[in-house]
């Protein structure tokens, strides 16, 4: 796919719940924006609908959520939820923040493509939502 | 695994070496710095400016408090928590709240679901309130409370456990988080728009100055600042700066500089540069003092003193192989007791992922009761006192400080600051180059870009029972339904006429607490009157 006629990458960044610890999240959306990517960060304190409206609306390809509250089996799943509900169910979903080894099995069971832990490296999150994404476009224009 | 050599040459180790703040380092400091005057310059521990300490014999005349934080599930669990804490030789309490109280929502608000006692312990009502502090006589022990928006009112259920132990407020002795600035900054902690905020932060130091005078009723800090990502200069700088700006919405309320300023007290983070952490303390204390003195007209030594409790940087811990964050913890509190702290938490070597075991927490307090009574660290005032190194690093730091008081004040002071995220994107911008440090392995985290260990275990971690929510929305409806309605209504009615006046609002909120009013009935009522926040973050 050439550089110049692929579409951008659409990537909702987004903070499900109370959690307010949002250093990562926005870390991660810039990197992908200086990747080339077209960057919406849905700010804190967001409810699982208001992500699943803000992924629909902006077309995304994939959602980042962050979360490192604790509250990830509760929120996470709701999401994945209301995406497949509304027939939104090829976006990319990749989980970051403090996910205990033990949850990530379930939650891939769940659709969640990839769980990024404290350590996880910068460009290798760019790397898996850019190919994720790419995949979907390719399947898109099939 | 590395591909290229860990040591550079040395010329290029020499020529870029900086401290994790990105501060420059020389590759010497020798006899040359020393000052022509270091009495002056310099001063005594106990003596204004205060740099090497607040008191004369520091922690040689008493150790800093141990003070671990705590807290998850319902009080129940906290409560046995701190027992199990002041068992093992902690001389101090600390107690964590989960989301929904920190957010002001009751544990059964529907933005509460799947939160309930996750990153700290649930408090709805007084009821709950009383028995976390079960067993506990709270005339014989001081109590912080991580709380910001909502603070008022877990004050005022603190005061009520005490008033039915027979402690009366004015011997209740702790602090209280209280610092809302730094929740727009950083920590993200809110409920109403920040002026209705201020207010509230106002009326706690007003009514604490009356009322409690063993008690802060705030605690300025830099601790989250620097955990979002911040540099140590930034935090130093950002953190003192809120301080003023109470010290000044204090003055604009009519209260006396030297009745209020002696109860303030500060939060800072340790974190793992160790020589940059002490400088930063040292540089606190003197600038504080002198700003106190000369810009805001105190005259009591009290008010000049800036006292600090500081925590190791959560943020320094790293998943992998675990144990090695004994060690960072060391390192960090040592920098702190070295930098002359008053209180002391350390992280366990679990946190990375999760609140700490017991084991875990054991062997983090055990680490100060170590750094207390085997290493000597204790043994004199500021150690450090007079090295060519310290004392330079302690005056670019202030110097790094008072360039960002320029710039806030250019704003027009911190709030303007604020409403223009300022603080906000110096905060993203220094994690983003840290960051990319990492990744580009400029700065080595030992087990995460260096010294990788490929085939890990996981580490057994502290799992929050999910039935303790059900059991602490149960506990919730047992306390509306004994309570009386009628009582609470007009409680409530009382609250937020007062709040749309500028009335003290704690003798309302107590009252409210009286009657068993819950948190979340209280916060709803008040923003009604002032409203709520969001942010419009930037990146």
């Amino acid at each position: 796919m050439e550089a110049a006629t692929a579409r951008k990458i659409r990537v909702v960044v987004a903070k499900p719940g109370l959690d307010g610890h949002d250093r990562g999240a926005k870390i991660i959306a810039r990197a992908l924006r200086d990747a080339g990517m077209e960057v919406i960060y849905t700010g804190l304190h967001q409810t699982p609908e208001q992500i699943a409206e803000t992924v629909i609306q902006e077309d995304a390809d994939a959602v980042g959520l962050s979360i490192l509250s604790g509250a990830h089996m509760t929120l996470v799943p709701r999401v994945v939820e209301l995406l497949k509900a509304q027939g939104v169910d090829d976006v990319l979903v990749t989980v970051g923040g403090t996910i205990p080894a033990d949850d990530i099995p379930e939650l891939k069971e769940l659709g969640v493509a990839a769980v990024f832990t404290p350590g996880s490296g910068t460009d290798e999150i760019v790397d898996f939502i850019r190919s994720g994404a790419e995949e979907r476009h390719e399947r898109e224009e099939a | 695994m590395a591909t290229e050599p860990r040591q550079k040459p040395l010329e290029e180790r020499e020529a870029e070496r900086t401290t994790m703040s990105g501060h420059p380092i020389a590759p010497l400091y020798g006899p040359e710095l020393a000052p022509a005057d270091p009495e002056e310059s310099i001063g005594r521990p106990g003596e204004y400016p205060f740099t090497r300490g607040p008191y004369e014999s520091m922690h040689r005349g008493k150790l800093w408090t141990m003070r671990q934080f705590a807290g998850f599930g319902t009080v129940e669990e906290t409560n046995k928590r701190f027992h199990y804490l002041l068992d093992h030789g902690q001389t101090g309490l600390s107690t964590a709240f989960d989301m929904p109280t920190l957010m002001g929502y009751d544990s059964d608000h529907e933005r509460s679901l799947g939160e309930v006692g996750r990153e700290g312990v649930a408090v709805d009502s007084l009821d709950d309130m009383e028995q976390l502090f079960d067993g506990i006589p709270l005339g014989g022990v001081t109590t912080s409370m991580t709380i910001n928006a909502p603070a008022a009112i877990l004050l005022a259920y603190y005061v009520l456990v005490g008033e039915q132990q027979g402690v009366p407020a004015d011997k209740l002795g702790g602090t209280i988080q209280t610092d809302i600035l730094k929740e727009y900054i950083a920590q993200k902690e809110w409920c109403f728009p920040i002026e209705p905020a201020m207010r509230l932060v106002t009326d706690m130091i007003e009514w604490c100055t009356e009322n409690m005078p063993r008690w802060h009723p705030v605690s300025i800090s830099g601790y989250h600042i620097r955990e979002a990502g911040s540099t140590a200069q930034q935090e130093l700088a950002f953190t003192l700066k809120d301080g003023f700006t109470y010290v000044e919405r204090a003055l604009e309320r009519g209260l006396d500089i030297d009745d209020f300023a002696p109860r303030l007290s500060f939060f800072f983070n340790a974190h793992i540069d160790f020589f940059e952490e002490i400088a930063k303390y040292r540089a606190a204390r003197r600038i504080w003092a002198r700003e106190m003195r000369d810009t805001y007209g105190a005259k009591r030594e009290e008010s000049m003193r800036l006292r600090f409790h500081a925590q190791t940087a959560g943020v320094s811990l790293t998943a992998q192989q675990p144990l090695n964050n004994v060690v960072r913890t060391s390192l960090e509190a040592l920098a702190a007791v070295l930098g002359g702290t008053q209180s002391l938490h350390t992280n366990s070597f679990d946190e990375a992922l999760a609140l700490p075991t017991e084991e875990a927490v054991r062997v983090a307090l055990r680490t100060q009761q170590i750094i207390g009574f085997e290493s000597g660290a204790p043994n004199t005032p500021d150690p450090l006192g007079g090295s060519w190194f310290v004392e330079k690093l302690t005056d670019e730091m202030e110097a790094a400080a008072y360039d960002y008081f320029a710039r806030i004040d250019e704003l027009g002071g911190m709030v303007e600051a604020i409403r223009r995220n300022f603080p906000q994107r110096e905060i993203a911008d220094a994690a983003f180059t840290y960051q990319r440090e990492v990744d580009e392995r400029s700065r080595i985290v030992v087990g995460v870009n260096d010294f990788v260990q490929e085939d890990e275990q996981p580490t057994p971690i502290l799992r929050i029972d999910p039935s303790l929510e059900r059991k602490q929305t149960d506990r919730l409806a047992a306390t509306r339904a004994c309570r009386d309605a009628t009582t609470v209504e007009s409680a409530l009615a009382e609250l937020k006429r007062a709040a749309a006046t500028d009335a003290n609002l704690m003798p309302p909120i107590i009252a409210a607490a009286r009657a068993r009013t819950t948190e979340g009935e209280m916060i709803s009522a008040l923003q009604e009157v002032f409203g709520t926040y969001t942010e419009s973050p930037v990146f």
